[in-house]
């Protein structure tokens, strides 16, 4: 995975992980960020030529300040693409927040797609379904919020932490500030901001993703966004809402099915 | 009255201040409830006792104008077990007119919540007027429980929101015809504020905690900084300094009055007896009342990235405040997370606070937690009759700087002060 930093037309520094073979596919990562070595991209790129952006406040990626609205999410999201002056329209992916954005991205501009994934997405409320609040979760706690296996998630969103290190605490704070900032504008205090008023503009056909115990956004909010997007399917894989970590091998196989379906 | 008036001017100020905490959280409530805050179960809030607690702390603010104190003091807190104001303002209505000589120290309205902000500039010009220009006006930014949690603001959001809405307002009392306001997140076309307050620019404290930019904030614009911490002032010297550091190279002078702290005070008819009669009341309210959960203590986005890289977190963590319940009286008044003792004792310490912090204004927190209504009042009793009269001179060379306090009518008007009914 080759590993860049792009501009956009607005002035921001987007870093952005490219490669492998197959149809392009531009992918946005959830509310956690990408990994370290990420083994989902990995096990992506061999199939399609992935493009990854992070996200303003993850990682290096600058222009949180410019972002502060849906419209200007999904126009970020617009302007990553053209940035990345692609030959071909990419198929559309993202999981959790970046599902979300992915999804708005498709309704804003329903010619610029034909091929929309979306991975335990986040943008839909059910008031009999509340999605549990991320920004009163501690860290400690996110592993089993995120993952079906818990031990496997500390594993990925914990390993190399030391918060007993002041150095290291401070850090973390600063990072996730940034991070959690910046998705506290489309997530906060609810992760609704109108898609399901939008979803009908959607043109390209959708494959919906979901983790069969995903205790972030459960797997009952598939069939809402299918119900509101005009070509979609649902498939139901085993792990939780970090299920493309968890059903690496599944995921893979359904997007690369759905592609070529 | 009008020298009464003058002398309170040019010395050390004193606020008592009521937090208004529901006195009656269970014994258990640590163990039972994760938060006194934000998701803290109503069923534990009683109305019909809420009644007897309401009047009984009002009794008690009232009571505090009799005694001496130059400020009486409200705040705002939002689905909170250790504060029942929601609405600071309407504390603050209801002492206007039962009281003729305290300054109104609203600490304050959050300033980001209200929608529009113009509302804030409208009900404390309402507040300013009734009370004959007896208002202090405080804008804190609100904590992350209040602001993010329980109402729902953006934490990123949280400082532009504030800013506009500071600028807002404070137009809002300037102008003196109608104007058009395009902010980003208020729009209007007619702002046009009515009433308008009696001081022109009435009084603005800022309780902070410590964000580096609220230092600034306040010299730009000569506003009292106030920290409100509950543990207590020796721990309170650190963050302190640095304001003053701060004041210092910005190249404004070094009044004690741009300063404010909140401190804990007990006074008795001996050491022994404080410890005798309030040890019980300091427990419940650092064991129950301080139960904050640390998820709900800062939002991501909430602190700024220079802050949060200066090392400031949340002071409202058991780890932060430090496990009180566990000490005992007396390391609690050697570290200073209390002020207790005899007349004399509160005396000595009252003046190292005041010279440590270099403070020229004392949010004195006389009631705690559960205390009852009786042992509220002699402490405070006591405190003003034996300690307050020889704290007032301690900035001698700052006599004449009442460029941070109220400014009220001469004469407060036609009307006098209703009686408390059932008065002291």
């Amino acid at each position: 995975m080759e590993s860049s930093v792009i501009k956009t037309a607005r002035g921001a520094d987007i870093r952005l992980y490219s490669g492998g073979t197959g149809p392009a596919l531009v992918y946005l990562h959830g509310v956690t960020g990408l990994m370290t070595d990420d083994p989902f991209l990995a096990a992506l790129s061999e199939r399609f030529t992935i493009y990854a952006p992070v996200l303003p406040g993850y990682e290096d990626s600058t222009g949180q300040d410019d972002v502060d609205d849906v419209l200007e999410f999904a126009l970020h999201g617009h302007d990553v693409i053209d940035a990345l002056a692609l030959p071909v329209k990419p198929i559309l992916a993202g999981h959790c927040l970046g599902g979300m954005i992915a999804a708005e991205m498709a309704a804003i501009a329903p010619n610029e797609f034909n091929q929309l994934i979306l991975i335990g997405a986040l943008g839909l409320w059910d008031d009999n379904l509340p999605v549990p609040d991320l920004f009163a979760t501690l860290p400690f706690e996110l592993p089993a919020l995120m993952f079906n296996d818990a031990q496997l998630g500390q594993q990925l969103l914990s390993s190399g932490m030391d918060f007993n290190d002041p150095e290291f605490l401070t850090d973390y704070l600063v990072g996730n500030a940034n991070r959690m900032g910046m998705a506290g504008k489309l997530l906060f205090p609810i992760p609704e901001r109108g898609l399901a008023r939008r979803l009908y503009r959607i043109k390209a056909r959708t494959a919906l993703i979901w983790g069969e115990s995903d205790k972030l956004v459960t797997p009952a909010y598939a069939e809402k966004f299918q119900a509101l997007v005009t070509s979609a399917e649902v498939h139901k894989i085993p792990g939780g809402h970090m299920v493309h970590y968890e059903s690496t091998a599944a995921a893979v196989d359904v997007m690369v099915g759905f592609v070529g379906g | 009255m009008v020298s009464k008036i003058k002398e309170r001017e040019l010395a050390v100020k004193f606020t008592w201040f009521n937090l208004m905490p529901w006195p009656h959280l269970p014994e258990n409530f640590r163990e039972e409830h994760r938060s006194v805050w934000v998701d803290i179960p109503n069923k534990l809030y009683d109305p019909v006792e809420g009644h007897k607690v309401y009047n009984t702390y009002l009794g008690q603010l009232e009571y505090a104008e009799e005694l001496g104190f130059d400020g009486i003091g409200v705040n705002e807190h939002h689905s909170n077990g250790y504060g029942m104001m929601p609405s600071p303002n309407i504390m603050a209505a209801a002492l206007s007119r039962r009281t003729s000589k305290a300054a109104l120290v609203v600490l304050g309205n959050s300033i980001a919540l209200y929608n529009p902000p113009i509302r804030v500039a409208e009900e404390f010009a309402m507040l300013d007027v009734i009370s004959g220009g007896r208002l202090v006006a405080g804008f804190p930014v609100g904590t992350s429980m209040d602001t993010n949690y329980v109402y729902g603001t953006i934490p990123a959001e949280t400082r532009p929101r504030y800013a506009e809405a500071h600028e807002l307002i404070k137009r809002a009392w300037a102008e003196e015809e109608p104007f058009a306001f395009n902010g980003k997140y208020n729009k209007m076309r007619y702002v046009n504020c009515w009433p308008k307050p009696i001081q022109k620019d009435p009084p603005i404290f800022i309780p902070g905690g410590g964000s580096l930019e609220t230092y600034d904030f306040c010299l730009e614009n000569d506003y009292n900084y106030s920290y409100l911490s509950f543990s207590g002032y020796l721990r309170a010297k650190q963050l302190m300094d640095g304001y003053w550091e701060r004041v210092e190279k910005s190249g404004r002078d070094m009044s004690p009055y741009r300063a404010g702290f909140a401190q804990t005070i007990i006074v008795a008819d001996s050491d022994e007896d404080a410890e005798k009669y309030y040890r019980e009341h300091i427990d419940y309210f650092y064991n129950r009342c301080l139960h904050v959960y640390p998820g709900f203590a800062d939002a991501p986005g909430y602190r700024t990235i220079k802050t949060l890289k200066a090392g400031v977190t949340t002071q409202m963590t058991r780890q932060a405040v430090g496990n009180v319940t566990e000490m005992s009286w007396d390391q609690l008044i050697r570290d200073g997370y209390i002020i207790a003792g005899s007349p004399a004792s509160v005396l000595e310490q009252m003046k190292k606070l005041i010279h440590s912090l270099r403070v020229g204004n004392i949010f004195c927190l006389l009631h705690v937690g559960n205390m009852t209504d009786e042992k509220t009042r002699r402490s405070s009793k006591l405190f003003a009759e034996e300690v307050m009269p020889h704290l007032r001179n301690e900035w001698p060379e700052y006599a004449e700087d009442n460029r941070f306090w109220t400014d009220p009518l001469p004469q407060i008007s036609d009307r006098q002060a209703v009686p408390a009914v059932g008065g002291a």
